[in-house]
């Protein structure tokens, strides 16, 4: 929203005090503010210039020479404005002043020297209109300085609309002017209004059909309007703060929308006898006074004259009763509706206007019948032939309830933590137009009702109005005391760096974010498409859009995919979120996962997927000191290879997958390239007790070490041979090394070394023998066999 | 025996100068002083020899082998030190300069910003705590006290679930009922304050471009205790945030409003880069817009179950907010946002460690 200072002057003597320190403090007090810009400074030296005489350019179609009378002299001016004629005064920008930012000099114009510039309003800054120059009032004297006609000198400033979302009252200038009122400590001033002169017993018929919607409604009707063109005054006005000015009538509702924060519309007074406001039985369509038509659902309020719909409530007029420039007769309406209501109208329409945002605030109910007296001075004012022919009409359906909010200084201490007197307490909430009753510390402070729609209500609130006009900049600080008392740090946390720590510093994996849908068009690169799961609404079914991630895998895969470029090996992981499915209660089942993906062109598919186990092994014997088993399991998601997919157990919980990739995924990815892919629930890995570290005293006695070589049959794992040299069976055996691994195409062999000890002195040749011994013919169970 | 002596000590000379490595020197060594070596034979030859003789003679074979012992040894070094020489000069060079180890890993940047936030909090005795990123109407929006028609709740802007009143947050401010519950009790009855923050990734509907995304990650934080200021809350923002950018930092609180906190305060800093004089990364106003911030809304402290009805300023805190993936591209100089979540391992793999 657009602030013009010269406005709030209106309201408050700000004398003395500096434009740019003023506004800063508003941005440190009340709300944000973007920008300040000064109009008027690149304006000078222009004054009324009567243009005497109007020639034809003898070398140009459509140049003008003129003399103009500045007052003091007359100038030769060459001008190439349409309207340029004999006669008429306007704007004239002597030699050596400026407009738009440029120097007025001498110069020649297609060999006729030109001494200075006829100047149209938008070349004044003034308005957007560059159809010709100026043409002022015959009255006023050549030589008057343009700047005491027009208020060209302003100071504008923006506000951004997001910080004035709780601040209904700020929607206006007189809101705002009271909020620098308050800044500076100096009276606010009243609004100008006009009583009805009205005093027979017409009124205006309204009926309102829907009283949870529509709060207030006051009208009022005017007859004979002879005065069509509203004041400089307002013109500049209006156009500094981003509207456009129209018709005096429609000027003056915008005029004091922008004033009073009160939305107000002016309906032709032919076209309208009967008002009701109502929703329609039926979705109807409807065209606004843009020319653009809607279609009106069941639920948007809308005015009707008796049957016919006029104006869609707070949002737009139609065109059909629209204030047309010769219009002499209006009904004023000035109404409060319901915020959700017109809110939820607005957007289903896309139809966001200064009247529905300004409604979207919850505006004060008390204001509709400020702004009909002050609509009827700025009328009067500009029409003093006008007539109101009827009382102001006004069905007041919901009225707020009156606020009081008692508190004490005490309290005001305690939450800003600094001392604020009571004096102070007291003088700021008044200049904010609070009520106040005090006695000694004890107040009682009554909410104006601008600002008892929703903002203000409690104590808390109170402390915010009493802490931003004292200025936070002025706060004392202070640290808090409290008691020591340890701090821990939560399990899950350390779990997750230490997991982040192992998979970027001892494997040199890649951490990557994805995000927690499926995208389909990635997945149907590599031959897949999303899984059924919770989705987010809206999105497209047909599309498989928006459908939430079962595995980390549907955003890793396609990320491996699209990084395979990068290097020829590499990996990626990310702790991220996953839905499987819904729980019981319907809600979905959200899981907490760890996932790697290793991609490899150098390395064996074997190799890479032992390189796999190796990360999860150390992963979970580094977190809880455990041992991990794999069991194999049928792949549950398309990508994962039907014979190397293995659930990862620690006991008999299950911690995650590892898996290879199936061959028709695989093939989509990269030619000859091999993935593994490790899902971890870090959840139930939390879950998991750590097993505590157990010392065992080295022995002093050296160890007597025993190699075996073994053909291992096809079928049997390493876990099935360790059946045969189980620590409870041998309790010597101190440790068990896999040597060598040697695999051919028909056999498979492996060379262990075993480890002796005893702790009181060194075993035998013979007691070694016995227990190797013991070891093969298990072995041999197993159809496995010493190398020969 | 004398002409013995001096023809063997030439031979010895002689050969010993010969040698160059310390096999032939230890052969030189037993022909000499060995039980058959040369000085054995001389001592033999020594019983010959007539009386009066006798000491002389025993004198000078035993100077004899001592000559012959210190001499060697002092040979055996010379050549020890030689072949060390040797080996030394034989030795290559290394080229340290060599591509050397493993291809690093690498931390998503935000893990990076996020730890080191950490650990400043967890130094100021903050818990850190994590959330679900899948919450409920009433975690998001109602135990904020932001109102059921309020605009945050839009379709347009938040991703609602097809499960039952379920969304992916918008916020972390979501977890405050949570954590508010979690560290209720030892608040009352162990007087320990409520001091955590809880880092996580967000989830908005936008249009996705250079400063856009819809998947997003903040930390937010609050503080309860009894008698919690407005003052305290400015202390520790200033405390915090010169912390967290390592210098000195100059705070301003403007008013800012989010229904969960009451003052609510938009928290500038001083532009870091032009020191509040102005230029473009502060759009020349001279501050930055870093974090939303304010006193927990009275409301909020009800439904998190730390103050009741009757007293509903028993316990009083401060709530704030920090854009991690804003501070992370302050901080890494990132101009595109989607960097964070395009998965690119050129851009990633940069992010070798602190």
């Amino acid at each position: 929203m657009f602030v013009s200072m010269n406005w709030i002057k209106d309201f408050v003597d700000l004398d003395g005090f500096d434009m740019e320190q003023l506004i800063q403090r508003f941005t440190l007090s009340t709300a944000e503010v973007e920008g300040i810009e000064y109009k008027g400074k690149d304006v000078d030296n222009v004054v009324v210039g009567e243009i005497i005489s109007c020639e034809d350019h003898p070398d140009s179609d459509h140049l003008h020479v003129l003399k103009v009378d500045a007052g003091s002299e007359v100038f030769d001016v060459v001008c190439g404005a349409p309207n340029a004629r004999a006669g008429i005064k306007t704007a004239f920008a002597k030699v050596d002043g400026n407009v738009c930012g440029m120097k007025i000099k001498p110069a020649k114009l297609r060999g006729i020297m030109s001494y200075g510039m006829c100047c149209s309003a938008k070349e004044l800054g003034i308005s957007d209109d560059h159809s010709g120059i100026m043409e002022l009032d015959g009255s006023l004297a050549n030589g008057t300085d343009i700047k005491e006609i027009y208020p060209i000198d302003d100071v504008i400033f923006e506000v951004d609309n997001k910080s004035l979302t709780n601040r209904p009252d700020l929607w206006g200038h007189y809101g705002i002017a009271r909020e620098f009122a308050a800044l500076v400590d100096r009276p606010l001033k009243p609004l100008p209004v006009a009583e009805n002169p009205y005093t027979g017993e017409d009124t205006v018929d309204v009926t309102i059909r829907n009283e949870d919607k529509c709060y207030r409604y006051s009208a009022v009707r005017v007859e004979n309007i002879t005065e069509h063109v509203s004041s400089n005054v307002m013109q500049v006005r209006l156009y500094y703060c981003g509207s456009r000015p129209i018709n005096l009538l429609a000027d003056i509702t915008n005029y004091i929308m922008l004033e009073l924060g009160q939305p107000m519309h002016a309906f032709n007074g032919d076209k309208v006898e009967k008002i009701v406001v109502s929703t329609p039985d039926e979705t109807i369509r409807f065209t606004t006074l843009d020319g653009n038509e809607h279609e009106i659902t069941t639920d948007t309020l809308m005015i009707y004259n008796d049957k016919t719909p006029v104006g869609i409530a707070g949002i737009m007029g139609g065109l059909d009763s629209e204030i047309t420039d010769d219009t002499n007769s209006l009904v004023l309406e000035s109404a409060n509706f319901d915020a959700v209501s017109i809110r939820k109208s607005a957007s289903r329409m896309a139809l966001r206007t200064d009247a529905s945002a300004r409604y979207e605030k919850t505006l004060d109910p008390e204001m509709t019948m400020l702004a009909v007296k002050r609509f009827l001075k700025l009328l009067f004012d500009a029409d003093s032939g006008c007539k109101c022919v009827s009382k102001i009409t006004d069905i007041y359906v919901k009225k707020y309830p009156k606020i009081e909010v008692p508190f004490n200084k005490q309290f005001i201490d305690r939450y800003t933590g600094i001392d604020i007197s009571s004096d102070r307490i007291e003088k700021t909430l008044q200049s904010l137009g609070f009520g106040v009753w005090r006695n000694g510390d004890d107040f009682k402070a009554t909410v104006p009702t601008w600002r008892a729609t929703k903002d203000v209500s409690m104590q808390a609130d109170i402390v915010e109005e009493i802490t931003r006009i004292y200025g936070y900049d002025n706060f004392e600080i202070k640290t808090t005391y409290e008691p020591l008392l340890p701090a821990r740090k939560s399990n899950r946390k350390v779990n997750e760096n230490h997991t982040r720590d192992l998979l970027v510093k001892n494997y040199g994996l890649h951490e990557v974010h994805s995000r927690i849908w499926c995208d389909p068009d990635d997945l149907r690169n590599l031959g897949l498409a999303p899984e059924d799961n919770v989705r987010l609404l809206g999105s497209s079914e047909e599309k498989g859009t928006g459908i939430l991630r079962t595995s980390m895998m549907q955003c890793l895969l396609p990320l491996v995919y699209k990084n395979r470029s990068f290097s020829d090996t590499f990996g990626i992981f990310e702790i991220g979120r996953v839905v499987c499915g819904t729980n019981e209660d319907g809600t979905a089942n959200e899981k907490r996962m760890c996932a790697a993906v290793l991609y490899s062109k150098e390395k064996s598919e074997k190799s890479l997927y032992m390189e796999g186990v190796d990360i999860v092994n150390t992963l979970i014997s580094e977190l809880k000191h455990r041992e991990v088993n794999y069991v194999k399991t049928d792949p549950g998601h398309a990508w994962q290879h039907p014979k190397n997919t293995a659930k990862i157990l620690t006991g008999d919980t299950c911690l995650g997958i590892i898996n290879t990739i199936h061959p028709a995924t695989l093939a989509k990815i990269a030619k000859n390239c091999a993935l593994v892919c490790i899902e971890i629930d870090m959840d139930v890995l939390d879950e998991v007790l750590s097993c505590d570290l157990e010392f065992e005293e080295p022995s002093r006695f050296p160890a007597v070490d025993y190699d075996l070589s073994l053909v291992v049959p096809e079928g049997i794992r390493y876990e099935n041979m360790q059946e045969c040299w189980k620590k409870k069976d041998i309790p010597e055996l101190a440790n068990v090394k896999v040597i060598d691994i040697y695999d051919s195409k028909d056999t498979k062999s492996i060379t262990m070394r075993f480890s002796f000890v005893l702790s009181d002195r060194t075993l035998t040749g013979e007691e070694v023998q016995a227990r190797i011994d013991s070891i093969i013919d298990k072995l041999a169970q197993k159809n496995v066999t010493l190398r020969v | 025996m004398k002409d013995r002596i001096s023809e063997l000590k030439e031979r010895f000379s002689k050969e010993l100068a010969a040698v160059s490595d310390q096999k032939s020197l230890e052969e030189l060594r037993l022909a000499f002083l060995s039980k058959k070596g040369h000085v054995s034979m001389l001592m033999q030859e020594l019983a010959k020899i007539p009386n009066e003789h006798k000491k002389e003679a025993g004198q000078l074979i035993n100077a004899f082998k001592q000559e012959v012992s210190e001499r060697f040894d002092a040979r055996m070094e010379e050549i020890k030190r030689i072949e060390e020489e040797c080996l030394i000069n034989s030795t290559e060079s290394y080229d340290e300069s060599l591509p050397a180890g493993k291809e690093k890993g690498s931390y998503h940047p935000i893990t990076l910003v996020q730890r080191e936030l950490e650990d400043i909090f967890e130094s100021m005795g903050f818990d850190v705590e994590d959330y679900s990123e899948i919450v409920d109407d009433y975690h998001c929006f109602e135990a904020l006290n932001i109102p059921p028609y309020h605009p945050a709740r839009d379709m347009q802007d938040t991703y609602y679930l097809s499960t039952p009143n379920q969304l992916l947050k918008s916020h972390t401010s979501a977890a405050q009922n949570a954590i508010m519950h979690k560290y209720g009790k030892l608040l009352k009855e162990k007087g320990r304050p409520i001091r955590a923050v809880f880092p996580g990734r967000c989830f908005r509907n936008e249009a996705i471009d250079a400063c856009h995304e819809n998947t997003f990650f903040q930390m937010e934080g609050i503080m309860i205790d009894k008698n919690i200021s407005v003052s305290n809350l400015i202390y520790f923002m200033k405390t915090m945030l010169s912390e967290v950018f390592e210098r000195d930092v100059t705070v301003r609180l403007r008013p800012g409003f989010f229904p969960f906190v009451e003052p609510g305060f938009e928290l500038d800093i001083q532009c870091l880069i032009c020191g509040g004089k102005g230029c473009p990364s502060c759009k020349n106003s001279g501050w930055l817009e870093l974090c939303p911030c304010g006193m927990i809304h009275p409301n909020v402290l009800k439904y998190g179950g730390i103050n009741s009805e009757e007293d509903p300023y028993e316990y009083t805190g401060f709530a704030f907010g920090l854009g991690l993936t804003r501070l992370a591209m302050m901080k890494y100089g990132v101009k595109d946002i989607r960097t964070f979540n395009e998965g690119d391992l050129n851009a990633l793999s940069q992010f070798v460690s602190k």
